[in-house]
């Protein structure tokens, strides 16, 4: 048996729709929410109303007293067992002490959800207030309330380094000599940048669905970045072997980062296993914006001298990230962001000390960028307010200081693959940079437009991957990753390498969906790895079964498998033997009844490159030894503000990035355009606003993110391709990339047309226009 | 429980509904037809549109015993005998599709727009989906699907 050959199978490089896309445009998609299981009860959360207070007592006999409540559980009746991924800070549910408003307190399973969310109103705890602070450098004062009393005592899964109060980390990456450095600077501008929370607002919220078996073994599904580590973590809460967690992806309505660690996955599981039923739990929009987790705030102090030419000798970084009240990701987000800080420049003399602090606020975590885009704002406004010191143009600034192949980023790593400067001579021709920047046209009297570029760099990689191709009768292929797609389409990008590699037609490449029942580990979807590690190691289970196909075709073919070449369309062919072929089904069958055995190729791998240079730099603190490959870009943006009221419409955005190879056009572009939007949201109108601890706008009504009247059509992508070689085709990630440049430009592109440097984002109009009004 | 009979994709239906409850639960949990999603549940995202009589609306926010009578359409109502609509279509090749969730939204309130102006501008179509929320595309390959929906169609 053997599909007919296509002659030309290269899908490496093809625009192919989504392998999915079908169900999605035909409304069959199956998210979360969409599934059923016989006797299903609804799950719901409560949440802390104060920030900061003991649990005194709780009672909830009148929750289990309305009809169809099946089972509340408060914190005090679930074992202590910390998780986290970095710092184990963290319960299920709150035994002791609240820490935020939102912090979720105890739990219900009803017959309905509005029963569920009904009996939430009847749980009765009583709290003693504490004190709470909600800004880091009040957090970090000696008479400061404590968050975690006993967070010596935590389980820390890297060599952290902290001191001072509520300080979670401390990270330092230090090169050359700073001190002695700034004497031989002609100009040195130094500047505080802030950043606001922002939340992940996909449109699809968090939830999970657990039914457990009559063996005790739970199944959840849930739309998480990574199966793994809901297995992971449902263990670890509940003390539940993972040989008895099966965790499944269902389609994912959005991640960005929100959905990398565990959400509502546990709490499903442990009131599954109160009821012994099936249980939903899905967050209400509310609940996304109270409950779950944000970009960290952050402010960053950055001083940066250079020569008369432009030549930048030294840079120095101070940076305070704001983790809410617990630490989630962020000893990674804060480390990552000092390792970023520097920017894609050659710098001899760099030091950057980054700190993460506990407020009694919602946690922050991971979110695409994971830490860069606060630095970058930092880095790129500064490095804007040097040029116009300097009277260079910035864009000519940032060419004359690029990093070009073979130099090292911050901490040493060799960087062979750099399309930079490429990247921003396209950026300039494609934007007719100087002509815009020279003579700037407002659409009419009382608007000024400007234009601001921001160069950017990023890592693809991180941690362990594997893969299996299995080859099936007819010669078509299982591919099996654990790598959840979570609408980025990752999926169609490793069936394109997947068929690409062993030349047959997409179409006979089956995507295996994620469960760790079934699927080799994935560590998860983040850090713009999944193109470039999952697809390395796609890769090389592709060639192990090609190397196991040609090996039976020797047998048959009676020849040397070194003879043996893979031909489009799926055949095994003899070298320079035109005709003299097997197609790939022959093979299995004969692998399956004759000799051989069953054809599976597998490769398990985690980023192997170089690492850090211990002998060049000092890095203390830093929760990674190596990450992967670094990608980079440079984002222009034109702006026009009105001058009466302040605001700042985007109105043409250029987004250059060296990806390697794109492996789906496509879909790159699609990573761009939908970074640069979520960007621009980040720049101009997503504010998170407090009162206190408590989020005063947690709605799509109050917090703005942009609809298609707020950004432009005009979202130019421009892809460089300058090869990884370590990467599937060349290829490395490009899923953050879009977004961290972004707020920069914009900051950048307002000065331009108003002179006003702005230090504090997002730029509303409220700010701009008293910035303008103070000259 | 008031009854109230409607057209759901073609269908006449009687259900016997909660005076509380929205279309989008009776779409959902009684007719099982879960391409119509919630986002916010408060009228803003635009992932729960359907189409009422023809015009886009919030499934989040109509009461179902008010929908006595009306024609009802869901994105389970687009394709014909498992085939896309034009629409459809175009937003399978053109990428306008990624995480999916909002799509269903999209699509109906696209379709519905080109019923009524068969070839909108890029302004136009902007405003048409300025109530439908994207996390993903930032809306470029959206706006150019229904374009190329719109020149597929005929004039």
């Amino acid at each position: 048996m053997n599909a007919p050959p296509i002659a030309n199978t290269g899908a490496v490089g093809q625009r192919i729709p989504r392998l999915e896309v079908q169900e999605k445009v035909l409304g069959q998609a199956l998210y979360v929410d969409d599934m059923v299981r016989p006797r299903m009860l609804h799950g719901a959360i409560l949440g802390s109303p104060i920030p900061h207070g003991r649990i005194r007592s709780w009672d909830k006999s009148r929750a289990l007293a309305l009809p169809g409540v099946k089972a509340v559980i408060v914190g005090p009746e679930l074992a202590p067992h910390h998780l986290g991924a970095f710092i184990k800070d963290e319960l299920a549910l709150v035994r002791e002490k609240v820490l935020y408003v939102g912090d979720p307190v105890a739990a219900v399973a009803a017959v309905d959800l509005a029963t569920a969310r009904t009996a939430l109103t009847l749980i009765d705890i009583e709290y003693a207030d504490l004190p709470a602070v909600f800004d880091v450098e009040e957090a970090q004062k000696a008479d400061a309330p404590l968050l975690h009393e006993n967070f010596e005592k935590y389980v820390k899964v890297f060599p952290a380094e902290y001191s001072g109060r509520n300080v979670l980390s401390i990270s330092t990456i230090a090169e050359g000599n700073v001190d002695a450095a700034w004497a031989e600077c002609d100009v040195i501008v130094e500047g505080v940048y802030e950043s606001p929370a922002q939340a992940h607002a996909y449109i699809e919220t968090n939830g999970a669905l657990a039914e457990f078996d009559a063996a005790g073994k739970v199944t959840v599904w849930s739309c998480t970045q990574s199966v793994f580590k809901v297995q992971a973590a449902v263990s670890e809460a509940l003390g539940i072997s993972m040989a008895k967690v099966r965790a499944i992806a269902t389609r994912i309505g959005g991640g960005f980062g929100g959905k990398a660690e565990p959400s509502a996955q546990i709490i499903a599981v442990a009131l599954a296993r109160e009821t012994g039923r099936p249980v939903k739990l899905i967050l209400s929009r509310d609940e996304e914006f109270t409950m779950m987790r944000m970009r960290h705030p952050a402010k960053v102090r950055v001083k940066t001298g250079a020569k008369k030419d432009g030549t930048l000798v030294a840079r120095e970084f101070d940076a305070t990230y704001d983790a809410g009240a617990y630490a989630d990701d962020s000893p990674g987000v804060m480390g990552f962001g000092m390792l970023m800080a520097r920017g894609p420049y050659r710098v001899p003399h760099l030091k950057c000390v980054g700190r993460a602090v506990y407020t009694n606020k919602i946690r922050t975590g991971a979110f695409r960028g994971f830490g860069n885009p606060q630095t970058a704002l930092a880095s790129e406004a500064n490095l804007d307010d040097l040029a116009a010191k300097l009277g260079i143009d910035p864009l000519d600034l940032r060419l004359k200081n690029a990093m070009k192949p073979g130099d090292t980023w911050a901490g040493g790593q060799k960087v062979d693959a750099c399309g930079l400067i490429e990247c921003l001579e396209k950026l300039r021709k494609a934007s007719d940079w100087d002509r815009r920047r020279k003579a700037p046209a407002a659409s009419q009297p009382g608007k000024r437009r400007g234009v601001g570029v921001a160069c950017l760099a990023h890592i693809s990689g991180v941690l362990a991957t594997s893969a299996i191709v299995r080859v099936l009768e007819d010669g078509s292929f299982s591919l099996n990753t654990g790598a959840v797609d979570i609408g980025q389409g990752s999926d169609t990008t490793l069936a394109q390498i997947c068929a690409a590699t062993l030349k047959v037609p997409i179409e006979r490449v089956n995507l295996v969906n994620p469960d760790t029942d079934a699927s080799p580990y994935n560590w998860g979807t983040g850090a713009s790895r999944v193109t470039y590690t999952v697809g390395r190691a796609v890769v090389q289970a592709a060639v192990s079964a090609g190397e196991q196909l040609k090996q039976r075709a020797s047998m048959i073919l009676e020849c040397a498998a070194s003879d043996l070449e893979l031909r489009e369309g799926g055949l095994v062919g003899l070298k320079g033997v035109p005709g003299k072929e097997l197609p790939y089904g022959a093979l299995v069958g004969f692998s399956h009844y004759v000799a051989g055995g069953p054809i599976i190729g597998t490769s398990a791998l985690m980023f192997d490159g170089p690492g850090f240079d211990p002998k060049r730099a000092l890095l203390r603190g830093v929760p990674f030894s190596n990450l992967g490959a670094y990608v980079f870009g440079a984002q222009a943006v034109e702006v026009e503000v009105d001058e009466v009221t302040g605001k700042v419409d985007v109105i043409e955005v250029w987004s250059a990035h060296d990806v390697g190879k794109a492996i789906n056009p496509q879909s790159v572009e699609g990573q761009i355009q939908g970074g640069v939007v979520q960007g621009i949201g980040y720049a101009l109108t997503e504010d998170v606003v407090w009162d206190g601890g408590r989020v005063v706008n947690p709605s799509f009504m109050d917090y703005k993110i942009p609809g298609s009247l707020d950004v432009p059509y005009a979202i130019h992508p421009i892809i460089v391709e300058h090869p990884e070689a370590s990467g599937p085709f060349g290829a490395k990630g490009v899923g953050e990339p879009g977004l961290v440049g972004v707020g920069p430009a914009i900051r950048n592109a307002i000065a331009a047309a108003t002179g006003v440097r702005l230090s504090v984002m997002p730029f509303t109009p409220e700010r701009v226009w008293t910035a303008m009004r103070a000259g | 429980m008031p009854d109230v009979t409607l057209t759901v994709n073609g269908e006449r239906e009687r259900l016997a509904v909660d005076a509380t409850e929205t279309l989008l639960d009776a779409l959902r949990a009684r007719l099982g037809l879960n391409g119509t999603k919630l986002g916010c549940n408060q009228g803003v995202c635009g992932s729960c549109t359907v189409l009422i009589d023809g015009t886009p609306g919030r499934a989040c926010l109509t009461l179902a015993a008010s929908c006595g009578g009306r024609d009802i359409r869901t994105i389970e109502g687009s394709a014909t005998g498992g085939k896309p609509s034009v629409v459809q279509q175009a937003f399978v090749e053109t990428g306008a599709v990624q995480c999916g969730y909002c799509t269903p939204g999209m699509i109906l309130t696209a379709e519905a727009l080109l019923k009524r102006q068969r070839k909108p501008s890029t302004d136009d179509i902007r405003h048409a989906l300025s109530g439908n929320l994207c996390r993903c595309s930032g809306y470029a390959k959206i706006v150019d699907a229904v374009r190329l929906a719109s020149e597929r169609m005929p004039a």
